[in-house]
């Protein structure tokens, strides 16, 4: 038996390993464990959270990103932000896609239908949002143990939320070197950063570094129609839920078969469990 | 089969005598199983039945998968997303297989330790632990391609990394790494051929199951006590055995049953979890990741290749002494397989009379710090190549060399090994008094 528990153990620490490490050496950064409603095996999407953080994305980030994974059909989808299907539609209306098939294979834009895709974005530095929030990790550690992944999740939602939020005025160690390009973000890992903000040994001594995006939310930035608060948090945590939608969109659908699998087994669990001890019991006389 | 004497299958109608004569195969069926098993075989002894449910879960869920996925450079990533978002399931079908790696790789690694422990790999189960070797490889091998067909950035970056290692041979290697890729650089060729692979290669795995299967079946399971099952008659062998069936299949679903409730747990809440946010960025070859990480079973590996570095004294004499041939680079890939090597040699290294783990007083300590040894490895293989993560690599990395190489050998010589029980019959009673031929009596006392 000591055998099974320590190899039990050792199981369960290898589990907790993970190679998840999205934040290079040295950049710490400063990402908020904001509580989604959508965390733990039991957390849900808020529909109107998702369409208020659609309507963040339409008015402020469409601007400069896209969402090439995303059909706009999928906005009726259940799970997600639900709209209306007549809503769906008028909304792709206002999306204009190029269409190869159209004059003859010369192709030309149209307004796009439920079936077509967002576009993508025609800015190389600005990434497509699609999978966003399964791209970045927002925790790690400690030590490379995954445990901070196992307790809080990855965390993708917290970190575009904890991005939006994170510019805040440049270090004083910044003002001894050259001006950076970009905006300082405590958030982002993978910017710029300047020799005068590192220790000897090259390591950061403020967290984050410089972006090249421009801050896209002050608060106010949005008129919501629900009445919800317009403060950054709020809007930065709506937009943020609404990145995890649209890139894990059958969420919903995956926890409830996980959950309706573990009951499943739990209970075949215990049938074959008792079907065992019985089978076994005229050779099993634990000794008294 | 197993020379362990047991009822054979007689056919009785006209059919089954038909068929019989003509193809065993119903016979062959039974016999497998029918199979004496040793009645002491503990909870380790439940892996084998996983890793069988795991192969077959991952061909099917893998067949599935192909019917939807484009090996395309340009469109496999988004293929991927389309299973993720268009098909029925897939999302689901998806998650199993790419967690299921994961599942194979737990069971896996306990199966081995399970081994190692317990002598299973000694005389007269060579063969079934050469054939689990060469699995095991093929296992890698098979995850490491699957893991490039969804091209992300980590995909192709980790590609770029394992196969520049063949790049490392002296004279040959770039030729080599050429030739593997199908090109200079990752790119089509080398997508296409992945993909190709990663289809061929568990059926080969299957095939060598039932190879594996065979050779334990002909010398008969190993147990905790590493007791043989007496051969000297039917009686003996019973007293010591029970068939297969029911027995032990019902107890491995048990065990299979509360395996897979964990594992649809991990699927289900929490898909994303062992793998690496990096691979939801569609490849791109101008931009390397920060940090390239293999998958967590590649990690102990990972490590042992990083180790050896050109400022390690046994690095620079091994250079000298090929004349610069071998460099640490070269030197670091040749300690990865001989890691892998110098395990599959464990047969002839280990000089122990005694089988079982469980009375060698010495062979346990080591036996644990070798499993400690296998988590700090995997550990440090997910740090970053830097104090002071470069020594604890390489102390465990020389500890995982000396316990085959040094330890294994020795112990059999210096260690005063415990006396085994005689029989299986003996351990198994010793936990399990038999039954009286009275009626269960119930103990009001209790």
């Amino acid at each position: 038996m000591n055998m099974i528990r320590k190899v039990t153990l050792a199981a369960a620490a290898a589990l907790a390993l993970t190679s998840g490490q999205a934040i290079a050496a040295g950049a710490e950064i400063e990402v908020t464990d904001y509580a989604f409603p959508f965390e733990g095996p039991f957390g849900q999407f808020d529909q109107m959270q998702l369409q208020r953080g659609l309507q963040v994305y339409t008015e402020i980030c469409a601007a400069c990103h896209g969402l090439q994974y995303l059909s706009f059909r999928n906005l009726s989808d259940e799970g997600g932000p639900s709209l209306p299907e007549d809503q769906m539609r008028a909304y792709a209306e206002f999306y204009e896609v190029f269409d190869q098939a159209l004059f003859d294979g010369e192709g030309d834009f149209r307004p796009a239908t439920p079936a077509d895709k967002f576009p993508m974005s025609n800015l190389s530095n600005a990434p497509d949002l699609t999978l966003m929030a399964k791209a970045r990790a927002g925790f790690s550690g400690p030590y490379g143990t995954g445990i901070a992944q196992l307790l809080q999740g990855m965390g993708g939602a917290e970190y575009i939320a904890s991005l939006m939020t994170g510019y805040v005025d440049e270090p004083e160690c910044a003002l001894e070197s050259d001006p950076m390009d970009g905006y300082y973000n405590v958030a982002f890992a993978a910017g710029g950063f300047p020799e005068s903000c590192k220790g000897e040994h090259g390591e950061h001594l403020v967290p984050g570094s410089w972006i090249a995006m421009a801050p896209p939310l002050y608060g106010d930035d949005v008129d919501f129609a629900d009445g919800s608060s317009t403060e950054l948090e709020a809007v930065a945590m709506d937009v943020a839920s609404f990145l995890m939608w649209t890139a894990e969109p059958k969420m919903m659908a995956r926890k409830q078969a996980g959950l309706t699998g573990v009951l499943f087994l739990t209970v075949l669990s215990v049938l074959l469990y008792l079907t065992n001890k019985r089978l076994w019991a005229p050779y099993k006389n634990k000794k008294a | 089969m197993a020379g362990i004497p047991h009822d054979h299958y007689e056919p009785k109608s006209n059919g089954e005598k038909w068929l019989h004569s003509r193809l065993p195969i119903v016979g062959l069926l039974y016999d497998t199983l029918v199979l004496p098993t040793p009645r002491n075989l503990n909870w380790m002894w439940i892996w084998g039945i996983v890793l069988v449910f795991t192969l077959v879960m991952q061909i099917i869920t893998g067949i599935v998968l192909v019917m939807h996925y484009i090996p395309h450079v340009d469109m496999a990533f988004a293929s991927v997303e389309h299973i993720m978002r268009d098909v029925n399931g897939g999302h689901m079908i998806r998650y199993f297989h790419q967690n299921g790696a994961s599942l194979f790789f737990v069971a896996v690694y306990a199966h081995i330790f399970r081994s190692l422990y317990y002598g299973s790999y000694k005389a007269p189960r060579e063969v079934t632990w050469i054939i689990g070797m060469l699995m095991y490889l093929l296992m890698m091998g098979t995850a490491f391609m699957g893991y490039v067909l969804p091209w992300g950035q980590m995909s192709f970056h980790g590609t770029a990394v394992i196969t520049g290692l063949f790049g490392a041979i002296p004279f040959i290697g770039e030729s080599v790494q050429t030739w593997l890729l199908g090109a200079t650089a990752v790119g089509q060729p080398a997508l296409n051929r992945f993909f190709s692979l990663h289809y061929l290669l568990p059926f080969i795995l299957l095939g060598l199951t039932i190879v594996h299967i065979w050779a334990f079946h002909t010398t008969g399971n190993n147990n905790p006590t590493g007791v043989e099952v007496r051969r000297t008659s039917k009686e003996d062998a019973e007293k010591d055995t029970l068939p297969f069936w029911p027995y032990f299949v019902i107890k491995d679903l048990f065990a299979l049953a509360i395996i897979l409730a964990v594992f649809v747990a991990i699927v289900g809440f929490m898909p994303n979890y062992l793998g690496h946010p990096d691979n939801y960025i569609p490849a791109n070859p101008l931009a390397t990741p920060a940090h390239i990480v293999p998958e967590w079973y590649f990690l102990p590996f990972y490590a042992i290749l990083r180790a050896f570095t050109a400022d390690v004294w046994v690095v620079q004499i091994v250079q000298f002494l090929s004349f610069g041939i071998i460099d640490a680079k070269f030197f670091g890939v040749l300690a990865m397989f001989g890691a892998i090597v110098v395990m599959a040699l464990a047969p002839w290294l280990d000089t122990s009379t005694v089988r079982s783990g469980r009375y060698r007083p010495m062979f346990k300590w080591w036996f644990w710090l070798l499993v400690v040894d296998f988590f700090v490895l995997m550990w440090v293989g997910a740090r970053p190549a830097e104090s002071p993560y470069d020594l604890i690599s390489l102390i465990a990395s020389t500890y995982w060399f000396a316990y085959f190489l040094v330890i294994l050998p020795l112990l059999g010589v210096i260690e005063k090994p415990l006396t085994p029980p005689a029989t299986i019959e003996d351990d198994y009673n010793a936990h399990y008094a038999p039954k009286s031929d009275s009626a269960p009596v119930a103990n009001p006392a209790e």
